[in-house]
């Protein structure tokens, strides 16, 4: 019975996401593409990533992190090596008089339409690997320490990694501190006739789809029995640890995994902006994911993803009016050129998030899912609204 | 050897800011267990009001008092609107406010200024500079370990001699128990972000006399600096907090003068703060071991 | 629990109504522009919108904002171009880019969202590289007005230049370093990770080493507040020349430090150093600044005065210009362009942007900072000459030190 009920559940959850991806090809495909709201749709889509990773850390397992920002740029940096075209390599390593990784991804795979399907997939998941990789080696030390010293260890850490990202003597690697760019970004993923005309939008389906196939892991990580143990860690370690949870291990463990995800939305990021540098990956970063999270709600998967994009939309689209005389709503143009003017956008939105983190302590989703707020209803259009 | 001498002197300047800062957050983590995240912005608003303030034509006679009691009143408010309402909540909550706080001040100094940078204005004397060894330091630079030794003496004195100093080491050892036993927690409280942000703001004059243009993020990095000398020191340790700061600030100083490896300036302070939280997570100075392990 | 059923909800609500007012207030935008394309016979209704893509805010900010007064004062000075035979009321649409490469992405897309004919901008070149497959992607042709990094318009034909380049401005000041001062020894310092400050270092050792000489380079974090311990090093180094192309909000620090630090090294800055805010910090001290830049004020005395005029009657202006009314060379390069786009409009005979883009390469124009015509290989302008101007410490203004071609 009980059986029944979960699979039941699973397959609604199946409709609702296929659902929502098929809304967004067919809303990229018929709205003007060059719409703010793609914009705010794929970032907001590698925010979510993020967000949920830093959740299933933070959220789920109580291990406070402020060195997402660190991952996310050890992920950007390992896609953004592996996959420049060998052809731009010299103009984008100019300064050191061309690159040291002389091949490409989507190139080593035959190049074309499977070759960078197949070279990003990868290049995607050796990000993920590289950042998982540095949080098991700054996890030994780092790990047995506690909430704030985790969480001021953890971006310390990434401050270094920033640093020697942006060393001069690796720079036939990274390019020192100057930005790479020419890979493959969301924009290749568009299919084109013979002659160059876009016959299928898809740049903002490849993050969707991205994002939701690695949210979709955490779910099921989080439901499994490394699930179960993380939350006991949460909740009480010396429990935890007493009922024969190895608390090192399922640390590390959680620790790395977030820092994979976290990778793989690095990458996704620098797709996102077209090129990557070190210097974007400051603790700000990192400041705004902990922010998102908490305004979802810790512990709500749904909750990090509607903060996400809510906080997208707000500060680069719909604030965006304030910015500028005169304000206008709707057909109304307020002016008042001392008051409008560069600036207030982000001024009225921290103002938004103060009241938030203090009258709404829970956040937006406290540690509810989406589908518990409709328990006794259906729940697949709802969920496909708030994305 | 000149440039020995310039190298260190900047060092020891940095670090006595770093110091003024670096008390603020000691003070308040060893009573909230809160990272105040929004302490180094508190630092770099009082920076503008100084650079506002004399804009409207003030004398500098009345706009350095001004400052301080404008900064220490800029604190109190944080405390008691962002801080206070979520005395009850998880540790976490206060600190993502502290978070939200600073990213307040930060847009609203964007906002203000533009987001251009704002010349510090020259306060006579302390801007003036004097011949030393062969380097040309400002009298800033001379005059803050001094400064800060006077500082500290006298918070030294106040936490051990006065009624409010007893009350802060009790609340600082047993929160609960000092509110059981009729300490008015909130007065304690507040005074301890009066004092941080009192000193934050005399830093601020030190350290923008020195480089005297201000960006709204100019408070960062100072900030999060003088949080690790706190760390570094023994976090709840005033002198401890000292003695880390000016270690941090001419480390710091030393490492921008070997060639190729200025990048590092700030990834070594971190460096240093994980291998302390690795191997001696007490600090220098740290009374006993708390739950940081 | 039903607070928080509510709050998801109506938020959940507000974010679905929201998206969607979004594209209906976008689409019903086009429509309304469409509707004045079609019924607007007299003169005057049409509009056709530039996009200013410039920094106001960040480290660039300042720099952006003289940029910006150029194209401001042009569009002051003239508001309508002929497309087609028709009048067209030319509007200009900001978005800041914040001076950082991620912000650029999305005021990009602002840009394109309002379906401007043509971009101008931006100071910096970070930002314009980042923002560039932006442009590139919606098809909209972007002009750089100052940034002069080779990586700008180097593989993106959307992607125009109205000034020179790195490599010009770079030699030009090695050469500069190398015959003025007679200096065998150059000490460079810029900011990390920005394409501006390390692509000019690159060119100017490149070209100070062709004249016998050594450099040191050396580079401080972002927001770095400290420049004496980098000055102590030049000093220590026995550099006869600093070379610093950065950052106005840098610039400035540096040359405050190096005053109150009695340095008597000569300091050497690029275009970025062309403002009224480093002839302030430089006023009343013995430093000495040398900047090569586009124009030097006499250049053309009727901009001149008319641009004066123009920012003392306009108190928003003034402000953006650092409060007084010294003319930068920002400024004259922001005013050429917005010239440009116009022949580039008159050229392309439509407000498409494809027909923009294809009508560019041949567009030429005899501007305040010279005549500007794009090369056919990357779209950038073909330029011979900079001006190199010193501060006048003791009567705040710059003077003309010599004007030098590459040789």
């Amino acid at each position: 019975m009980k059986q029944n009920k979960s699979k039941k559940g699973l397959v609604i959850a199946l409709i609702a996401i296929a659902a929502l991806l098929a809304v967004v090809i067919v809303l990229e495909n018929t709205l003007k593409p060059t719409s703010m709201l793609f914009t705010v749709l794929k970032k907001g889509a590698v925010y979510s990533l993020v967000a949920v990773s830093l959740n299933l850390l933070n959220g789920f397992t109580g291990l406070f992190s402020l060195g997402q920002a660190g991952f996310m740029l050890l992920g950007a940096y390992t896609y953004a090596i592996l996959t420049v075209p060998t052809a731009s390599r010299d103009t984008v390593y100019y300064l050191y008089g061309g690159s040291a990784v002389n091949f490409s991804l989507p190139e080593l795979f035959g190049g074309g339409a499977a070759g960078l399907i197949v070279g990003v997939t990868l290049g995607l998941i050796l990000a993920g690997l590289a950042a998982a990789f540095f949080a098991w080696l700054i996890g030994l030390p780092v790990l047995r320490l506690k909430s704030d010293y985790l969480a001021i260890a953890t971006l310390g850490f990434a401050e270094i990694i920033r640093a020697v990202f942006q060393w001069d003597k690796l720079g036939p690697v990274t390019n020192g501190a100057n930005m790479i760019k020419s890979f493959p970004t969301f924009t290749d993923f568009n299919i084109k006739d013979a002659g160059g005309q876009v016959v299928l939008r898809l740049s903002t389906f490849f993050p969707f789809l991205v994002a939701v196939i690695c949210i979709g892991i955490i779910v099921l990580l989080i439901h499994s029995s490394y699930g179960r143990a993380f939350k006991a860690i949460r909740e009480d370690e010396i429990a935890a640890e007493a009922m024969g949870i190895d608390l090192a291990r399922h640390k590390m463990l959680s620790f790395c995994i977030s820092a994979f995800f976290s990778g793989v939305g690095g990458a996704l990021l620098a797709m996102y902006s077209n090129q990557v540098q070190a210097k974007l990956f400051t603790s700000a970063l990192s400041y705004e994911l902990l922010l998102i999270v908490v305004i979802g709600g810790i512990g709500s998967v749904t909750g990090s993803c509607l903060a996400s994009f809510l906080y997208i939309a707000a500060s680069e689209w719909w604030l965006r009016g304030l910015d500028e005389d005169p304000f206008v709503i709707g057909n109304i143009a307020i002016s008042a050129p001392g008051f409008f003017r560069t600036g207030l956008r982000m001024v009225v939105f921290s103002v938004i998030i103060m009241v938030v983190v203090l009258f709404f302590r829970r956040g937006i989703m406290g540690d509810k899912e989406l589908p518990n707020l409709f328990k006794p209803r259906k729940k697949s259009k709802q969920k496909e609204a708030a994305k | 050897m000149e440039y020995i001498v310039s190298i260190l002197l900047s060092g020891i300047a940095v670090g006595g800011q770093y110091a003024l800062i670096a008390i603020g957050y000691t003070m308040v983590y060893g009573i909230l267990r809160l990272i105040n995240f929004a302490h180094g912005d508190v630092f770099m608003v009082a920076g503008l009001m100084m650079v506002y303030l004399n804009a409207a034509g003030l004398p500098l006679l009345l706009t350095i008092p001004a400052v301080l009691v404008l900064t220490v009143v800029l604190g109190f408010v944080i405390e008691r609107a962002a801080y206070k309402p979520l005395r009850s909540a998880p540790r976490m909550s206060v600190m993502i406010s502290a978070i939200g706080v600073s990213y307040l001040l930060q847009n609203m100094a964007t906002y203000v200024t533009g987001g251009l940078p704002q010349m510090y204005p020259t306060i006579p004397i302390l801007s003036d500079s004097v011949p030393l060894l062969g380097s040309n330091p400002k009298v800033v630079v001379l005059v803050t370990p001094f400064l800060v030794a006077v500082l500290v003496f006298g918070l030294t004195m106040l936490i051990g001699h006065t009624k409010i100093g007893m009350a802060m080491r009790a609340v600082a050892k047993d929160f609960e128990t000092s509110q059981l036993m009729g300490i008015k927690i909130d007065r304690v409280i507040s005074m301890t972000f009066i004092i941080g942000s009192f000193l934050a703001a005399v830093g601020s004059m030190l350290y923008f006399t020195n480089y005297p243009s201000i960006v709204p993020l100019s408070g960062a990095m100072p900030g999060l600096k003088a949080f690790v000398a706190a760390v570094f020191g023994g976090i709840g340790s005033i002198p401890g907090a000292v003695i880390g700061a000016f270690l941090i600030g001419i480390c710091e100083n030393i490492i921008k003068g070997l060639p190729g490896m200025t990048v590092f300036s700030d990834a070594f302070t971190f460096a240093l703060l994980i291998v302390v939280l690795v191997a001696k997570p007490t600090g220098l100075f740290g009374e006993k071991a708390t739950d940081k392990v | 629990m039903n607070w928080n059923k509510a709050l998801s909800l109506g938020l959940a609500g507000v974010m679905a109504a929201g998206m969607l007012t979004g594209c209906s207030v976008s689409s019903t935008g086009g429509a309304q522009q469409d509707a004045q394309q079609t019924g607007g016979g007299s003169t005057g209704d049409k509009v056709v919108k530039i996009g200013i893509f410039e920094p106001s805010t960040g480290d660039s900010g300042a720099g952006g904002k003289q940029e910006t007064l150029g194209m401001q004062y042009g569009n002051y000075e003239t508001p309508t171009v002929e497309i087609g035979g028709e009048t067209y009321q030319v509007e200009l649409v900001y978005a800041d880019n914040g001076s950082t490469t991620d912000k650029a992405v999305s005021a990009a897309s602002k840009l394109v969202d309002e379906e401007v004919s043509l971009v101008l901008g931006s100071y910096g070149s970070s930002v314009s590289i980042a923002a560039a497959p932006t442009f590139a992607d919606a098809g909209i042709p972007a002009i750089g007005v100052t940034c002069t990094n080779p990586n700008v318009t180097a593989g993106n034909p959307y992607y125009f230049r109205a000034c020179f380049m790195d490599s010009f401005q770079g030699t030009v000041l090695a050469n500069f370093a190398a015959d003025k001062f007679s200096a065998t020894k150059a000490y460079c310092l810029g900011e990390l990770g920005n394409e501006y400050d390390q692509g000019l270092i690159e060119y100017f050792t490149k070209g100070f080493e062709a004249k016998g000489g050594t450099v040191v380079a050396d580079s401080f974090p972002t927001n770095n507040s400290d420049f004496t311990s980098y000055l102590n090093k030049a000093k220590n180094e026995g550099a006869q020349v600093i070379f610093c192309p950065v950052s106005l909000a840098y610039s400035t620090q540096i040359i405050k430090q190096a005053a109150s630090m009695g340095l008597d090294i000569p300091l050497l800055g690029s275009d970025t150093l062309d403002s009224n805010k480093v002839l302030e910090a430089a006023s009343g001290t013995d430093v000495q600044v040398y900047v090569s830049t586009f124009y030097q004020e006499g250049g053309s005395q009727e901009f001149d005065d008319g641009i004066k005029a123009w920012i003392n009657s306009d108190s928003t202006a003034k402000t953006n210009n650092g409060g007084n009314d010294t003319i930068s060379g920002l400024t004259a390069m922001g005013y050429d362009a917005y010239y440009m786009a116009l022949e580039a409009l008159k050229a392309a005979g439509s407000t498409d942007p494809q027909a923009v883009y294809e009508a560019l390469p041949n567009v030429t124009w005899s501007g305040v900072t010279g005549d500007i015509a794009f090369d056919d290989v990357n779209g950038d302008a073909i330029r011979d000459t900079a001006f190199i101007k010193t501060a006048d410490t003791a009567n705040d203004a710059w003077v003309l030190e010599t004007v030098q071609k590459a040789d």
